[in-house]
Parts: structure tokens; C-alpha cells; sequence
């Protein structure tokens, strides 16, 4: 009997939710706000037996992600939760993690990173890891942090990727909001995850292998080269992957969503909460008559570049909003869409918007300037929302 | 097959052939590096003054050095890296650390 339960859930419960029913063999974490709840809900599961998850209290990030390296490496299922400066002290394992090709899933709930020290959110944390090999996916809010970690288990540990993967949902805005929250059947869901088949594994007697040797120049590079085809790979699976959950939640997993975008003139692209912020404007624009749009990143790496240079394609003015800036550079998201125009015959103009840096609110009239800017036509530098001069 | 296999030691795989994330699938496959190239001094015998005590044997940090069991016999130069060891803890004096240069022909 399939059973789909809605209750009121923050995104970090909602997240937690999601690793109940994977039920990891292993969790390494370390608390840091806004993530703390993820990990100290999963703890209370843990401790009233609704999972059979060995939980490794670490003394740091480092070693939480290094036990995650060990544990992964051994064959079993490993998760753990972070934010901002717990992710950036985990920095070096991130990249054994991928070079070593461990499937490990984290939730980020991204908060700004120090200094000056902030608990806020913003994007900056994960933007920093953005080149580690790790598979990212942007969650708009408490739902899609809750299913994006269904699918990135399976995308993950999918033999043609083998690669880790990180989650991220807005810090404070959506892991500490309160929203409806569809849980999917425990059985159901159990089903669509199975079980992880290691390719190998640390501890099989009759298979010894070694697991992240030294490799100097004479298969480096080789390496490197397999871990660029396996996230190139990711992007076929998380498509395959995301039709099969979406049999039994009923959402799409596209790489990005588009929102009112077939007649768009304007269009905005942005990533997480902001979102939905975002259509509540669009919904109220359209009313208006202003053709307006959006497009929301799902999955940051790898990144779709070819299908959104056609999907913005018949916009007249694309805008980008970045939450973390990229200094002396293009902002993160910024880069990406305007590199994916390049290779379109009819380019849009596009727009460079920065905001929300250490958790500065956004709001639908924010985003209602931005369009009727974008209207206009103007464009030029990077624009700032929400900054006093 | 694992991998490394002897016939990589001639030709090296290409990124396809090669086991994902550097992980080797040969059991003792540490045999087929022969890292006694790495050697700048090479640790030459007095056989005369030999006393086959063992302390080199027991020393050596790469287990490069042969023994039938009662007697020390020679350097496995496929492994030794030349660290001098053996010279400074043998009580004899029996073994002197020779530039390897001397032994290019």
C-alpha cells in the first residue's frame, strides 16, 4: 500500500527524513549551525533505534569527512551533514573523497563563510567546492532538500559515476522553515534506494585491494581524466535516476526548472530559496501583463550548460543572481550562464546581480525591480540588491 | 587480471585501461617497483670481515638484504634505496656506502 504522509517539516528534518530511509551504514559528523539539526535529528533516530546507523562523533570536519573516506571505502553507506566553514575545513578530504571516487552524500546547508563571521546564508561555501569533483545539487526548499537526497544516493553510487555528492539547501531559510513536507513511503522509498554494491571493498579478505595509493607522474593525470568522464556521466544517470523517483513522488528532476519561461522576455536565473520567491513575483507580474520568467538551477556540477544556452535563448534579457561572489571575477553563477550562451546563435543580454551575501534578505519587491530592469534592456556591470551605498 | 601487471612496467595503461580513483587490484604488486633505482650510494661487502651477526639484516628497512638463514649473503639491489643502515649499525665495519655512479657501465 503506498503511503505518502504530509507533515510540517524544516528543510534539516526534512533532510534528516530523507536519511532515515536510507538508513547509512555509517554518519560522521561534526555540528555546525545552520546544519546542527540534520545531524541531531538523525542522532535521535539513531538513538531510538529507528536506524541501524553506526554514528562517529569526530572532533572536527577533517576527521569527519576522513572517517566518511574510511567508512566509504570499506563498501558501506556513508552520509554527513555541514555548513560554510565546517565544508571549507574539510577542503582536502573533499577532494580524496572524489579522487578516490567515494560515493559519500552530504547535506549542506549553506551559510556564508568567515570572515567577517556570519551564521547566515549564502552560497559562498558551497561555490567553494565547486571544483572538487563532488556531484551538486541546489534544493529550492524543504521538499526538494528532502527528495534531492533520495536521488543522490542513487546518482552517487551508480557505477558509471562513483562520485560524491552534496546537497545543498538554504542555511536558516529553509533548514529552520517550517513548511509542508510530502514524506514518501518508508517501503517504497527503501525500494528505490537498495542497497550499495561496492565495486570494491577495504575489507574483503578475498579481494585485496589498495585504495588511494601515491600517484605521481605516471597516472596522475590518468586518474583525473576518468573522474571528468564520470561527471559527465552524472549528468545521463541524474536524469535516468530523477524519471524513476519521479514515479513515485510525482515531481520532475530536470537539471533546472523553468517557470513562465515560453513567452519570457525576461528571465532570472537563481538557485535555492530564492526561487520561490521569485515565481510568487512572476505570479504577480504575469497578472500584469509583463512577460516575465524563471529558471532555477537544480544540478551545479556537472553543469547543463548546452540545454540552458537553449533554454534562455528566446529571452531578450537574462539576469543572474548570485548569492557568493567570485572576487576579481564573474560571479559563480553568472560565469556559467553566460559561458553557456556562447555557443547560441541569437544571444540574450545578460545581467550580473549580486545579493543576499552573509543571509541579506531578499525580497518579491527585489526581485520585481530586477525584472523591470531587465525589461528595459539596460544592461551593464554587476548590480547589487539589497546593498546600502 | 589486476592491475599493475608486469607488462605495465614496459607500456603504461592509458586512462581507460586503469582501475578508477588509483586503486591497485594486484595483491603485492609493490614486487613489480623496483625502487632500488631511486639509489644514490649502494652498500658494498667485506666478505672477510663479515661475522654474520644479522644486525644489518634486522635493521634494513626494505628487507633488501639476503640471507640463507645462517649466513648474510648479498643486497637485493632491486629494492635497496641505499639509506646507509646497514653501514652505520654493522659492528665490523664490514660495509662501506659506495657512490653508485662508480657502478655505471
Amino acid at each position: 500500500m503506498f503511503m505518502s504522509k504530509m507533515k510540517p517539516l524544516t528543510g534539516a528534518y526534512a533532510s534528516a527524513e530523507a536519511m532515515r530511509q536510507i538508513n547509512p551504514e555509517v554518519v560522521a559528523a561534526y555540528p555546525i549551525t545552520p546544519s546542527t539539526p540534520i545531524v541531531e535529528t538523525f542522532a535521535k533516530f539513531v538513538a531510538d533505534g529507528k536506524v541501524d546507523t553506526e554514528m562517529i562523533r569526530v572532533e572536527s570536519e577533517h576527521s569527519s569527512m576522513s572517517a566518511c573516506v574510511g567508512a566509504s571505502a570499506a563498501g558501506v553507506r556513508v552520509m554527513t551533514a555541514t555548513s560554510s566553514a565546517g565544508l571549507a575545513l574539510m577542503w582536502e578530504v573533499l577532494g580524496v573523497a572524489s579522487g578516490m571516487r567515494l560515493p559519500i552524500i552530504m547535506s549542506l546547508a549553506n551559510r556564508a563563510l568567515s570572515g567577517p563571521i556570519n551564521i547566515h546564508c549564502d552560497h559562498s561555501d558551497a561555490m567553494g567546492a565547486r571544483d572538487l569533483s563532488w556531484i551538486q545539487i541546489f534544493s529550492e526548499d524543504a521538499q526538494e532538500a528532502y527528495e534531492n537526497t533520495l536521488l543522490a544516493i542513487r546518482l552517487a553510487e551508480h557505477p558509471d559515476v562513483l562520485l560524491p555528492t552534496m546537497v545543498c539547501q538554504d542555511g536558516f531559510i529553509t533548514s529552520h522553515g517550517v513548511q509542508n513536507v510530502t514524506i514518501h513511503d518508508d517501503d517504497v522509498v527503501k525500494k528505490f534506494i537498495g542497497e550499495r554494491k561496492p565495486w570494491k571493498s577495504l575489507l574483503n579478505l578475498n579481494d585485496p585491494v589498495t585504495f588511494g595509493p601515491l600517484e605521481l607522474t605516471d597516472y596522475y593525470f590518468e586518474t583525473k581524466r576518468q573522474q571528468e568522464e564520470a561527471m559527465m556521466h552524472a549528468k545521463k544517470v541524474f536524469l535516468e535516476v530523477g524519471e524513476e523517483l519521479s514515479k513515485i513522488t510525482g515531481n520532475n528532476y530536470g537539471y533546472f526548472e523553468e517557470y513562465q519561461t515560453e513567452d519570457a522576455e525576461a528571465i532570472i536565473v537563481a538557485m535555492n530559496s530564492t526561487a520561490g520567491t521569485a515565481k510568487a513575483t512572476i505570479d504577480r507580474m504575469r497578472k500584469e501583463g509583463k512577460k516575465v520568467g524563471l529558471l532555477k538551477i537544480r544540478l551545479f556540477r556537472p553543469f547543463p550548460y548546452e540545454e540552458i544556452g537553449k533554454a534562455l535563448s528566446k529571452a531578450r534579457t537574462v539576469g543572474v543572481l548570485d548569492r557568493s561572489a567570485s572576487f576579481g571575477a564573474h560571479h559563480p553563477l553568472f560565469s556559467e550562464i553566460r559561458n553557456s550562451l556562447y555557443d547560441i546563435d541569437s544571444k540574450p543580454k545578460i545581467q550580473s546581480y549580486l545579493y543576499g551575501l552573509g543571509g541579506k534578505d531578499i525580497f518579491e519587491k527585489d526581485i520585481e525591480k530586477v525584472f523591470d530592469e531587465l525589461l528595459e534592456g539596460n544592461t551593464g556591470p554587476t548590480k547589487y540588491i539589497g546593498l546600502r551605498e | 587480471m589486476g592491475f599493475p601487471e608486469e607488462k605495465h612496467l614496459k607500456k603504461k595503461a592509458g586512462w581507460k585501461e586503469i582501475p578508477i580513483g588509483g586503486t591497485i587490484t594486484t595483491a603485492g604488486s609493490s614486487m613489480l617497483n623496483k625502487t632500488g633505482t631511486w639509489r644514490a650510494f649502494r652498500p658494498v661487502k667485506d666478505d672477510s670481515k663479515c661475522i654474520h651477526c644479522f644486525q644489518c639484516y634486522v635493521n634494513c628497512p626494505e628487507n633488501a638484504i639476503k640471507s640463507d638463514g645462517e649466513k648474510i649473503q648479498d643486497f637485493d639491489l632491486d629494492f635497496c634505496k641505499g639509506c646507509g643502515i646497514c653501514a652505520k649499525i654493522c659492528p665490523v665495519k664490514c660495509i662501506k656506502m659506495e657512490e653508485e655512479s662508480k657502478f655505471i657501465e
